[in-house]
């Protein structure tokens, strides 16, 4: 389990004091995966090196199962930090060691026998699935091998958190699929919590139990995955929504559509994905729905569908049928269009 | 006898010595100058800004140390230092006597080398090991020099062969060596074949250095 409490981080330079993370708390429970989405220079990696003191917190406190870190002398942080696994955007493989000698190395130096080296190297080569790959170098295979290598070399070590700092950033949106699959396999095989940072809203999507929006060194909304991809409530939330799925109309095409009734946003979660709402809609208010686009986003814990949809007719059937929609479990969101001048 | 027979036997002991001697200077003073050229370039390298052994009074004061030293020339520094060398050595002339100068000049130099070998070795993959809780000892040797060896090798060819041209000079001290050859037959007694071969053996010497130097640097290379 990973707790930051008021973690702050301020950083001096001759242009004078950053504060790069800003009283920021975060509660990741054992076998979770939890993910810190936001822009460049937001303060994602300050943060997630906070939480291995790799960065000391100015202020604040960080437990490791329990353990405070921020509190440690530094040869038990060192003895702490071996259950703490990290991986990298960089990888930060030896170039000059071979595959099987990047995993061994650092287990020598945490003094492992040369049998339980070899055992563990081997294992965790074969979970990343890179058993044929022994004796190469790292300029001999791809990024995605190379966070492979990385994440076997984080994993021998048999940690019980591991930290990304947007381990999939610099690979292709294939690779990083596979990588994150991995993660999820890693996260569920071996139980090992995962907070993670990114900039990329799909990463969230595919593996996070939790998610916190950082902007300028504070965390400006969090929640689960699911509430948050179903009813975000900050503008850089709903930014971030907007990358995986176009979830914006112009201003213009709404005010010429909400002549003729609502321009309304409906969101689904689970049960209701499965129903067909807009026929019963349609059949119980003289109301008559166009839909204008449309998407479903598979998350870890479920699906969210969203539908932008005309509903055509007065006034007052369409606030019932859009009572009428709440009442079955769908989130409702009405676009506005432009200001009138 | 042929011209080139009589010359080889008049001068191959005296020139078979100086090679000797040379090799004896630049391998002991090389010696003693990695010895404290590495370890100051690792020092100044982990105690910068931002490292892990972060000090500014040490680092300013080794970078200071190592331009005041490396900005004066060999040949200045030989006979400034000359009374220093006598006290320690208790002599000043002859191998024994250009060590000491021979290892003030080059040991500064390897430090530069190697610190700029040591900031080539990417700085994530120190964090890397930090955050596995590895010791910062365990780090120098097993990360910072390992990753850094192609290019420490390379700067020890630089220096060796930097260090081959100031023995030469050390030849003015009467310390032997090809240079000392090549200034007392070749200059003084107007020898030119002497001087011509001395030149073409030192041609010889710092070309096989480079190449063995560079072949190994690749061999290490896997990038
Ligand atoms: N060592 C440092 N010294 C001074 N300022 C720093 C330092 N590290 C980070 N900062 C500042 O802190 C802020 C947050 O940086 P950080 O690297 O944490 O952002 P980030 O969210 O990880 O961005 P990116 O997505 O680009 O990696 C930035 O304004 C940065 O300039
Ligand atoms: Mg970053």
């Amino acid at each position: 389990m990973i707790v930051l409490e008021n973690v702050t981080k301020e950083f001096n330079s001759k242009s004078g004091t950053v504060k790069a993370v800003k009283r920021v708390n975060i509660q990741v429970n054992k076998g979770e995966i939890h993910g810190v989405i936001g822009y460049s220079g937001a303060g994602k990696s300050t943060l997630i090196r906070c939480v291995n003191l790799l960065e000391k917190p100015t202020e604040g406190k960080v437990f490791i199962n329990g353990v405070e870190l921020t509190s440690l002398p530094l040869p038990k942080l060192r003895a702490t930090r071996n259950k703490i696994g990290m991986i990298f955007q960089g990888f930060n493989l030896l170039k000059t060691a071979t595959v099987y000698d990047n995993i061994a190395i650092p287990l020598k130096l945490l003094g492992y026998d040369k049998t339980e080296v070899k055992k563990r190297v081997e294992q965790y080569l074969e979970i990343v699935g890179l058993t044929d790959k022994h004796t190469n170098y790292p300029n001999q295979l791809s990024g995605g091998q190379k966070q492979r290598v990385a994440i076997a070399r984080a994993l021998a070590q048999e940690p019980e958190v591991l930290l990304s700092d947007e381990a999939t950033s610099a690979l292709d949106p294939e690779t990083t699929d596979s990588i994150l699959e991995l993660l999820l396999k890693i996260n569920r095989e071996l139980g090992i919590t995962i907070l993670l940072i990114t900039h990329e809203m799909n990463v969230i999507q595919k593996i996070c139990d939790h998610v916190y929006v950082m902007e300028d060194g504070e965390i400006v909304e969090q929640d689960t995955a699911i509430k948050l991809f179903t009813n975000p409530t900050h503008p850089t939330t709903k930014k971030f929504l907007n990358t995986i799925s176009q979830r914006n109309l112009s201003s213009s095409l709404i005010s010429q559509l909400k002549v003729t009734g609502a321009v309304t946003r409906l969101t689904f979660v689970g049960e209701s994905t499965g129903k067909p709402l807009l026929a019963e809609v349609s059949q119980k208010f003289n109301v008559q729905p166009n839909i204008l686009s449309a998407n479903i986003i598979e998350l870890k814990n479920g699906i969210v569908g969203n539908i932008v949809v005309h509903l055509i007719g007065d006034k007052e059937q369409v606030r019932n049928a859009i009572h009428y929609l709440e009442e079955q479990g769908v989130t409702t969101e009405e676009l506005e269009g432009q200001s009138h001048e | 006898m042929s011209r080139s027979d009589q010359f080889i036997e008049q001068w191959l002991p005296i020139i078979g010595e100086s090679v000797l001697q040379t090799f004896q200077m630049v391998g002991i003073s090389l010696f003693f100058s990695v010895l404290i050229g590495i370890p100051l370039g690792i020092l100044i390298v982990l105690t910068r800004p931002g490292q892990s052994l972060e000090n500014k009074v040490i680092y300013q004061l080794s970078n200071l140390i190592i331009n005041i030293v490396r900005s004066v020339p060999f040949i200045i520094l030989l006979f400034f230092i000359l009374p220093f060398t006598k006290l320690i050595v208790g002599t000043s002339i002859g191998v024994k006597g250009v060590i000491i100068p021979l290892v003030i000049y080059s040991a500064p130099y390897i430090a530069r080398l190697m610190e700029s070998a040591f900031l080539e070795v990417e700085n994530g993959v120190i964090e890397a090991y930090t955050a596995m809780g590895i010791s910062t000892r365990a780090i120098i040797w097993n990360v910072l020099l390992r990753e850094a060896r192609p290019s420490i090798i390379l700067g020890l060819t630089i220096s060796t062969v930097s260090l081959i041209g100031a023995t030469a000079m050390a030849g003015m001290v009467g310390a032997g060596g090809l240079g000392d050859v090549a200034y007392r037959f070749g200059h003084l007694r107007h020898e030119v074949d002497v001087m011509y071969a001395t030149v073409v053996i030192l041609i010889i010497l710092v070309q096989s250095i480079q190449s063995i130097g560079n072949r190994i640097a690749a061999s290490i290379k896997k990038d």
